[in-house]
């Protein structure tokens, strides 16, 4: 797929003698959702840190918006473009924002370094993208300690979002969210995506989510892919005995438990 | 002051319970005596009158004379300014170079880190009052050669402590985030990660006043500090000996008085504040990274 937004290709990861991520090549399409579904350790947030460029590869390419963003930016402007482009929201809710800094400010902060709005446009963003992710002008002004997990995750996917990136990757960003909350966000996130045409790169290893979210999914086990196809089709006829395994092993409100094991 | 001032910012007096504030209140004392200082004593603490040497306690001379017939009152006022002073210049300077060397080294580290760890472990075996007086022995006696050679001895102690807060800091998704975001490294630090970090930085600096004040004393006591007969309270414990052998032990004692109090309320709001200050929980127990006086973390 030449006109895909992210490509990655034989991507590899070596932490000393270990390699967490060996051969990994994939492509979101613009507007897409692909998962990266698979065990604790499997190598998915290793990954989405070489997309993001936290983590550098040991070999292989990265391609978003069709730049190559495989070696580290070389000029500020370059960061800034990159940070346009590819956005993650973590795992964890509760280090995820600056304890002393309120989500309206955290959102502001990233408007002036993207944007050139005034202050007033500014406000105004802050206020619209409050909005989008469901949370009221006092939520926005309060410190991050007084807010709850749920709430945070919003406010890290309204930063995200801040800088209007075409690629939106989510690591397990509602894992730590109880269910009725991790409902509220997956509709933002579905609500957001409709809206904004960003793609998704969603990680998680909660194949419900999955489903509910995805178009296409990959599935990584021992830092490698073993299976990738549309989401339904993996999912509902599984053809590698890992994913069947994985499908096996997560039972979930609405899933059929596997007739056999 | 800045650290007095720092700490104020950043901490709920409430939370230091009455023993550190009565810590605060006695070290705001002292500084507002040693502001105030020539307000509250008219005579010149440097004339002697060797004719009251020794003299009792009497009317504009509340606390009577030392062995060469100065007023102790302004002696001692006086010397409060030269024994603030220090400690402050001292813990400015440590704690400015130590964020800056623990900063650099937590966020490029690799190499660098490496030779920072390993460039404080060499200064850690030094004793900072060896150091001090050494350098005082070799560029001649005086406050600043002893300032500096303090601030560098206490260094590594600051760095290594806030590199390890710092290194955790840094490790936050939100500090990712701010990468992600291309946010600059500088700006990351001082927006972020040392706002962060101001609550251990109050802790330390207060901490180390009260250590930089009885390593000065004893830089001045062995007279390679403060030189009389400029009035410091180091000094004056020195020059109050012949009078404590003839039975007028007031300089001495009131000097010294001055010094172990002071330093017990720094040391009483240091520890308050590093209970305080969130880091705790953090990273193990509060108490496992503080350094004893004379022995590594
Ligand atoms: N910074 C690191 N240093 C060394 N090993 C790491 C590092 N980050 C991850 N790993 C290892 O890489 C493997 C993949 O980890 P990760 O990408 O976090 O997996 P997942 O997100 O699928 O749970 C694990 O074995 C993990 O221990
Ligand atoms: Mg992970």
């Amino acid at each position: 797929m030449t006109d895909a937004i992210l490509e990655v290709e034989g991507l590899r990861k070596n932490f000393g003698e270990a390699t967490a991520v060996r051969d990994v090549s994939f492509s979101l399409p613009p507007a897409g959702a692909l998962a990266i579904v698979g065990e604790s350790g499997s190598g998915k947030t290793t990954v989405a840190r070489m997309i993001v460029g936290l983590e550098r590869p040991t070999a292989g390419r990265v391609t978003a918006c069709g730049r190559d963003r495989s070696q580290p930016a070389r000029s500020a402007r370059e960061r800034r473009d990159r940070g346009g482009q590819v956005q993650i929201v973590f795992q964890d809710p509760y280090s995820s924002l600056d304890p002393r800094q309120s989500p309206a400010a955290a959102v502001e902060e990233v408007l002036r370094l993207h944007t050139r709005l005034d202050r007033g446009r500014r406000r105004a963003r802050v206020a619209e993208l409050a909005d989008l992710v469901g949370l009221d002008e006092r939520q926005m002004a309060a410190l991050p300690s007084r807010l709850s997990g749920g709430q945070r995750q919003r406010v890290a996917i309204a930063r995200a979002l801040a800088a209007e990136p075409r690629i939106l990757i989510l690591d397990e960003s509602v894992a730590a969210l109880d269910v009725s909350i991790q409902a509220q966000v997956l509709n933002v996130l579905a609500d957001v995506r409709e809206r904004t045409g960003v793609a998704y790169l969603f990680i998680s290893h909660d194949l419900a989510v999955v489903r509910q979210v995805t178009d296409d999914v990959v599935v990584m086990r021992h830092g490698a892919i073993v299976e990738r196809g549309p989401t339904d089709r993996v999912l509902d006829a599984p053809e590698h005995p890992y994913t069947q395994l994985l499908r096996a092993s997560v039972p979930r409100p609405g899933w059929q438990v596997p007739k056999t094991r | 002051m800045t650290a007095i001032t720092a700490l104020l910012g950043s901490s709920r007096p409430n939370r230091w319970g009455p023993l550190g504030t009565t810590a605060a209140i006695v070290i705001l004392a002292a500084v507002a005596l040693s502001v105030l200082g020539p307000a509250l004593s008219s005579a010149d603490p440097n004339a002697s009158d060797f004719a009251s040497a020794y003299a009792a306690p009497g009317a504009g001379h509340p606390l009577g004379y030392d062995g060469q017939g100065r007023d102790l009152l302004a002696r001692l006022l006086t010397g409060s300014r030269t024994s603030l002073l220090g400690p402050l210049w001292v813990v400015a300077l440590s704690m400015a170079a130590g964020t800056i060397i623990a900063i650099a080294a937590a966020w490029v580290g690799g190499w660098l880190d490496s030779v920072v760890s390993a460039a404080l472990d060499v200064v850690f075996a030094f004793p900072g009052v060896l150091l001090a007086m050494l350098v005082a022995a070799v560029f001649g006696p005086g406050l600043s050669a002893a300032v500096l050679a303090l601030s560098v001895a206490y260094v590594p102690y600051i760095a290594r402590l806030l590199r390890s807060a710092a290194l955790a800091e840094r490790r936050k998704a939100y500090v990712q985030a701010l990468e992600v975001q291309g946010l600059g490294a500088v700006a990351i630090c001082l927006r972020h990660l040392v706002p962060n970090l101001i609550p251990l930085i109050a802790a330390q600096a207060t901490l180390f006043f009260g250590y930089a004040m009885v390593d000065l004393a004893i830089v001045s006591y062995f007279g390679l500090g403060v030189q009389p007969p400029d009035a410091d309270w180091g000094v004056m414990v020195a020059g109050g000996q012949s009078g404590v052998l003839q039975g007028y032990p007031a300089e001495s004692l009131l000097a010294g008085g001055c010094i172990v109090v002071l330093v017990v309320a720094f040391n009483v709001l240091g520890e308050r504040l590093s209970d305080g200050s969130g880091q705790g929980g953090t990273f193990g127990p509060s108490r496992w990274w503080r350094p004893r006086r004379g022995g590594a973390a």
